[in-house]
């Protein structure tokens, strides 16, 4: 009997869209540079352009706002690091006039590593507390911003509770205090509706692997004559703000990916709405003591982030891979450290709660079947472990 | 998916994740000659073993455990609870991680602190049975290298840890998981990874 195969991690990566396999495919036919000016470099250079133009208008921005990156982690670095130009031979002659950033303790890691090391090259650092649905408090913000002005950057969609800031007002209140703010929306970009027109941000960072995509290509989107610096120096590609020769297969396929996001978000909102309404029912109606983490609301519909207390969620995980069902955890067995993750640790949830969660995310893939046989699967997964627990639901046995 | 996907640990490490022997399923009315529990909430594991003596022969003839950990963790003491089964305490006692790890085929760096929960509460069992059974002068003899008191690591742990590459006291935290409990030997620790290292490295 082949076993029942359930991807429920799509927060982590996407399949790749079958007709953007196919664009992409197409598209490796085509393997002049784009900077060459040459026929063979024309045909990459329209093929780009294309795409360039799909993204931008995915998110509401001009097609030169756009600048193609490696991955949204490079995009998040680049912002960051606008700030901490030390070199008189740049041309961004020190881009931005202060030093401060501020920035969220939920964020992902790759701006929470890069703004460590920035506090080491005399930046100031401030990072906001989160509430125990995960949202920054607007006053505390207000309260930093009138220290002076900072690049403020908080994630619009927090990738494992799924909790969604309103950037919107966010945005307003920073450049109320002459602030530059950045969005990491790589979460958010494909699964909520976001137009950086209506946002009014400085700086938008997504990636396509989250939306059925390649992996390796990301985008930032620079609003007009904001202040930058660029990461990687040494070419005129991207008008001089990203070096290297493009990534043209992952451009393409990352255009083709919001060219079908465009037509699929909206249905899918409201079925993966239900499909997560219906998993929290039926894991409420079988499992006793679970807890769910994130906004009640304000939160990502394909993303469900439980804690199971008494269980641990790395256990928990591989007796679910056992079952071929794939999704991931805030345990820190998984994550090869001492701790749980961060995110879970800022909202104020007991240890033995963060320790014991899983994070379900679901995509345009996932089935009503799916959702059956993860209830149906789920409990019993959970009873198991706990059965061989020393830590009760409630709290801890023996002791 | 692909059949050339091998699971994330050994094949004997899933065996017993997915089939664990040995696991205390009735705590109230077993009878049990000593028990130790090892480990706390912050790191995310905990560890309950239980063991029936033979008295006469001083031999392990049960062994019972619970543990609130991961995959490793599970399958690391589901065959601990089988090895020691018609041990003498005395070799019981000297079972190490290590010893644990290779029964299962090996275990990734830093999946190594996930398993040593088990034999350190198979010895905090020993020693209670030991109290119980009035062998107080065994366990002093045993407890004599003990440096963290909540994890029961010994010096020789501490430096076994050091040969095998640890430099930090977070390195010999995940190592041993010494000093990751109450934190109080944590002067004692440092001053041990010091000594070892001069010793073992030093000029």
């Amino acid at each position: 009997m082949v076993m029942r195969r359930v991807y429920m991690d799509n927060n982590a990566t996407t399949p790749l869209h079958p007709q953007v396999k196919e664009e992409m495919i197409r598209a490796m036919e085509v393997f002049g540079n784009p900077s060459s000016m040459h026929q063979f470099g024309r045909a990459a250079r329209v093929m780009m352009k294309e795409a360039r133009e799909a993204v931008a208008s995915f998110i509401g921005s001009k097609p030169e706002e756009i600048i193609f990156t490696g991955s949204g982690s490079e995009a998040n670095n680049t912002v960051l690091s606008i700030l901490a130009c030390p070199s008189r031979q740049c041309n961004c002659s020190g881009a931005i006039k202060f030093n401060r950033i501020i920035t969220s303790v939920i964020e992902h890691p790759c701006i929470l590593e890069t703004v460590k090391c920035l506090s080491d090259r005399n930046i100031e650092v401030k990072y906001l507390n989160v509430d125990k649905y995960g949202k920054i408090s607007m006053e505390e913000l207000e309260q930093e911003l009138k220290k002076g002005p900072a690049l403020v950057s908080i994630m619009t969609a927090n990738n494992e509770i799924g909790t969604i800031q309103d950037i919107k007002k966010i945005t307003k209140l920073v450049h109320q205090y002459e602030s530059l703010i950045h969005t990491d929306a790589v979460q958010a970009v494909g699964k909520i509706p976001i137009s950086v027109s209506d946002l009014k941000v400085d700086f938008l960072t997504l990636s396509a692997h989250k939306i059925y995509g390649p992996k390796g290509i990301g985008a930032l989107y620079i609003r007009k004559d904001t202040p930058f610096c660029p990461l990687i120096r040494g070419g005129h590609q991207e008008s001089g703000r990203r070096a290297g020769t493009e990534n043209t297969l992952g451009i393409v396929g990352f255009g083709k990916a919001v060219e079908m996001r465009k037509e699929e978000i909206s249905s899918e909102h409201e079925r993966l709405l239900l499909f997560k309404d219906k998993l929290k029912e039926g894991i409420m109606n079988k499992i006793e003591h679970v807890y769910f983490n994130g906004h009640p609301e304000d939160c990502l519909a394909n993303t469900l982030n439980i804690s199971f207390p008494g269980a641990e969620g790395e256990s928990i995980l591989l007796y679910l891979d056992l079952a071929g069902i794939a999704v991931s955890t805030g345990s820190a067995c998984a994550s090869g450290s001492l701790d749980p993750s961060h995110v879970l640790m800022s909202i104020g949830i007991p240890i033995e709660y963060a320790h014991g969660s899983i994070r379900i995310s679901m995509g345009r893939d996932t089935t009503e079947e799916d959702i059956d046989y993860m209830i149906g699967v789920l409990p019993g997964i959970i009873k198991r472990i706990r059965s061989m627990s020393t830590v009760e639901a409630g709290g801890i046995k023996n002791e | 998916m692909n059949d050339r996907i091998d699971w994330v640990y050994s094949e004997k490490l899933k065996e017993h994740f997915i089939n664990p022997r040995n696991i205390l399923e009735n705590e109230d009315t077993y009878q049990d000659d000593g028990k130790g529990i090892v480990g706390n909430m912050k790191c995310g594991d905990q560890m309950l073993i239980v063991i029936k003596v033979d008295k006469e022969k001083r031999i392990i003839t049960d062994c019972k455990w619970k543990t609130y950990g991961c995959a490793s963790a599970i399958a690391s003491t589901s065959i601990l609870s089988e090895m020691v089964k018609g041990m003498t305490l005395e070799q019981a006692y000297q079972i190490s991680p290590k010893d644990i790890a290779k029964e299962l085929g090996g275990l990734p760096v830093h999946k190594i602190h996930c398993s040593v929960l088990g034999d350190k509460a198979l010895r905090a069992a020993i020693n209670d049975y030991y109290r119980r059974n009035g062998m107080e002068d065994k366990i002093t003899e045993a407890e004599a290298g003990i440096v963290c008191k909540c994890m029961n690591v010994t010096d020789e742990e501490i430096e076994e840890a050091v040969l095998d590459g640890a430099r930090t006291y977070l390195d010999l935290q995940e190592r041993t998981k010494a000093g990751t409990a109450c934190g109080q030997c944590k002067e004692d620790i440092l001053r041990l990874l010091d000594k070892y290292t001069k010793e073992h490295f030093g000029e």
